[in-house]
C-alpha cells in the first residue's frame, strides 16, 4: 500500500506542476486502467453475455417454438433480456474498486470526480452494453425477428444501453458501501430504465412495421443526452456519499 | 429569506410553530374531507356514461396528485438537505416517504377497481396506472435505500440523490408511459381525461384535492415533531420539554 | 341528492363493491396514518422520559464505583 501511496501523491505532484493536461490524462489513465483490469477478469466481461444468452434461449422453451409468436414479441424480449443482462454486471461496476480502496483514492484525486467516474462508466458500456448491442441480431435470428429490423436493434441497443450504464452507475455508486446491495441496486435502477426499454424496444417494433425509426432513435440520443448531463454529477455525489459515511 | 432559511436550522423553533400550525391543518383536513366525502359520495350527479362508480374519481384523483407532490416534495427536502444540511428537511423526508408510498397504492387499487366496471378487468395497461406503478416502485426504492445504510446522514443523502434522480426521471416516465400506451392502445376510453366535467362534479374533487393536501400538511408537521423528538433526544430543551408533559 | 332512499346510496347503482372497496381502502389508510402518528408521538415522549429519569437515575448514583449495577438496577425500576 505504501508504494502505491507514494506514487499517486507523485502523481498528484505531477498534475499540479502542469495543470493543463491534467484533466485530459487523468481521465485517459482511468479509462486505460480500467479497461485493462476488466480485462483481465475476463470472466466478468463474458458473464452478461452468456446471461443474455440463456435468457433467450429460456423464452422459446417455456412459451412455444412458433416463429410467427417468437418474431411478434422478440423485439420486447431482447430488449428486455439485454437490459437484465447490463444489470447484473453493475454490482462489480464500482465494487472492486471499493474493496481495494482505489475508489477511495480516485476521490481524493484534484481532478472533478464525475468526469473520472464518466470515464469508469464508458468503460462498462465498452464491456458490456456494446458487446451486448453486437450480439443480439445473432440471438435475433434464433427468434426469428423479421428481417429489416436487424441493424436499428445493434444500434438501439447500443445506444440506449449508454444510457442503462449511466443510471445504472448512480444506482451501484449509492449501493456500493452496501454489504447485499445487489437486489436493492435493481430495485432502485430498473423503474428509472423504463423510458429506455419503451424507446429502445419502440425502435425495433418500427423497423419491423416499416415506420420511421429516426425518430425513436433521436429520443434515445436525447436520453443519452440527459444521462451524459445529469448522471456524473449524480454518480460523483453518491460515491461520495458512500466512502465518507 | 436568509433568516428564515436559518430559522428552519433550529429544530427548536420548529417544533413550536408547528404546534400552532398544526391544529389548523388537522381541522381544515377534517372538514374539507367530510364535506367533499358526502357531496361526492350523496350529492354529485351520477355519471351519465358511467353511473355512480365515477365516485371513485374523489379518492383516486386526489391521491394520485398527492403522490406525485410527495415525491416531489421529497426531492425538494432533499436538495435543502443536501445544500443547507437542515436537518428538518431530511425528518420531513422521513415521515414522508410512507405516505407518499401510501397514497401511491390508493390510486393503484382505487384506479384498479374502477377499471371493473369500466374496462371490465381488474388490470389495465393504462397510462396513468403503469406511471403510477413506476412511482411506487420509485419510492419503495427510496424508503429501502434509507432503511439499508448503517449511518444516519449518509441515508438521509443517499436517499435525497435518489429522490432527485427519480424526480428528474418522472416526466420522463410519465411521457415515454403516455407515448408507449396510445401505440399500443388506439386512444379508447380514459376514465379521466375528460375535460367538460359539470361543475358539481369537480366542485367536490377540488374540495377533497385540498383535503389531502391538508391532511398531508398536518400529518407531516406531527410526525416530524416526533422525529424532532427522537432524534434530538440528547438536547437540553427536548429534557425539560419531556419533563414538563409528565 | 342524487339517491332517493338510504339502500339506493349503500348501492350505488350496482356499482357497490368498486365504490365502497376503492372509498373503504382510502378510509382505513387515512384513518390508520392518524393513529400511526398518535401512537408513534405517545411512545417517543414515553421512551425520552424513561430516558431522562434513568440518567437522572444513573447521575445520582455515580458516586458510586458501581457502574453495571446501576444501570441494571435503573432498567429494572423502568420496567
Amino acid at each position: 500500500m505504501p508504494a502505491s501511496e507514494g506514487s499517486l501523491r507523485e502523481g498528484v505532484a505531477a498534475v499540479h506542476e502542469e495543470p493543463r493536461g491534467g484533466l485530459a490524462v487523468a481521465v485517459w489513465a482511468t479509462l486505460k486502467r480500467d479497461l485493462v483490469m476488466l480485462l483481465r477478469r475476463r470472466s466478468e466481461v463474458l458473464n452478461p453475455l452468456v446471461f443474455f444468452a440463456l435468457v433467450i434461449t429460456l423464452f422459446p422453451i417455456g412459451i412455444s417454438p412458433d416463429p410467427a409468436l417468437l418474431a411478434a414479441i422478440a423485439p420486447g424480449l431482447l430488449w428486455v433480456a439485454a437490459l437484465l443482462a447490463a444489470l447484473l454486471s453493475l454490482d462489480s461496476l464500482f465494487r472492486a474498486d471499493y474493496d481495494d480502496g482505489s475508489l477511495e483514492q480516485l476521490l481524493l484525486t484534484p481532478q472533478p470526480l464525475a468526469l473520472l467516474a464518466l470515464a469508469k462508466v464508458a468503460v462498462h458500456w465498452l464491456l458490456t452494453g456494446l458487446p451486448l448491442a453486437l450480439m443480439a441480431p445473432v440471438l435475433g435470428i434464433m427468434l426469428a425477428l423479421p428481417a429489416g429490423s436487424y441493424l436499428v436493434l445493434a444500434i438501439s441497443l447500443a445506444l440506449g444501453s449508454a444510457s442503462l450504464s449511466l443510471i445504472g452507475a448512480i444506482g451501484a455508486a449509492l449501493t456500493v458501501g452496501l454489504s447485499r446491495g445487489g437486489v436493492l441496486l435493481s430495485l432502485l435502477v430498473l423503474p428509472l430504465y423504463i423510458p429506455v426499454l419503451i424507446f429502445g424496444a419502440g425502435a425495433v417494433q418500427a423497423a419491423i412495421l416499416g415506420d420511421g425509426v429516426l425518430a425513436h432513435l433521436a429520443i434515445l440520443g436525447a436520453l443519452l443526452a440527459l444521462a451524459l448531463i445529469f448522471a456524473p454529477l449524480a454518480i460523483a455525489a453518491s460515491l461520495r456519499i458512500s466512502i465518507n459515511g | 429569506m436568509w433568516a428564515f432559511i436559518n430559522k428552519l436550522r433550529s429544530p427548536k423553533w420548529f417544533y413550536a410553530i408547528s404546534a400552532r400550525l398544526q391544529p389548523w391543518f388537522w381541522a381544515a383536513a377534517l372538514i374539507l374531507i367530510v364535506t367533499g366525502s358526502v357531496w361526492g359520495l350523496a350529492f354529485a350527479p351520477a355519471d351519465y356514461q358511467q353511473g355512480n362508480s365515477f365516485r371513485i374519481i374523489y379518492v383516486h384523483v386526489p391521491a394520485a396528485f398527492l403522490a406525485q407532490s410527495i415525491f416531489v416534495s421529497l426531492a425538494v427536502t432533499g436538495l435543502v438537505y443536501m445544500v443547507w444540511k437542515i436537518k428538518i428537511a431530511d425528518m420531513a423526508a422521513t415521515v414522508m416517504a410512507p405516505l407518499g408510498a401510501a397514497m401511491t397504492f390508493v390510486a393503484l387499487f382505487s384506479g384498479a377497481v374502477w377499471g371493473v366496471p369500466t374496462w371490465g378487468t381488474w388490470w389495465m395497461w393504462d397510462a396513468r396506472l403503469t406511471s403510477m406503478l413506476i412511482l411506487l416502485f420509485l419510492y419503495l426504492g427510496v424508503i429501502a435505500l434509507r432503511g439499508a445504510f448503517a449511518s444516519r446522514d449518509s441515508a438521509s443523502r443517499a436517499a435525497s440523490v435518489l429522490a432527485m434522480v427519480g424526480v428528474i426521471n418522472i416526466p420522463i416516465i410519465k411521457y415515454s408511459v403516455d407515448w408507449w400506451y396510445t401505440l399500443h392502445q388506439p386512444a379508447t376510453f380514459t376514465v379521466t381525461g375528460r375535460a367538460a366535467m359539470p361543475m358539481e362534479m369537480w366542485l367536490p374533487l377540488l374540495i377533497m384535492v385540498l383535503g389531502f393536501y391538508s391532511f398531508f400538511i398536518a400529518l407531516t408537521l406531527m410526525r416530524t415533531r416526533s422525529e424532532i423528538l427522537r432524534r434530538e433526544a440528547s438536547k437540553r430543551w427536548v429534557r425539560e420539554l419531556a419533563e414538563e408533559t409528565t | 341528492m342524487a339517491f332517493a332512499t338510504l339502500p339506493e346510496f349503500l348501492a350505488m347503482g350496482g356499482h357497490a363493491p368498486y365504490v365502497w372497496s376503492a372509498w373503504g381502502l382510502t378510509a382505513v389508510l387515512l384513518l390508520g396514518a392518524v393513529l400511526h402518528a398518535r401512537f408513534e408521538r405517545r411512545q417517543v415522549l414515553r421512551q425520552l422520559r424513561r430516558r431522562v429519569r434513568r440518567e437522572a437515575h444513573q447521575a445520582g448514583r455515580s458516586g458510586r464505583a458501581q457502574p453495571i449495577q446501576t444501570s441494571r438496577g435503573g432498567s429494572t425500576n423502568e420496567a
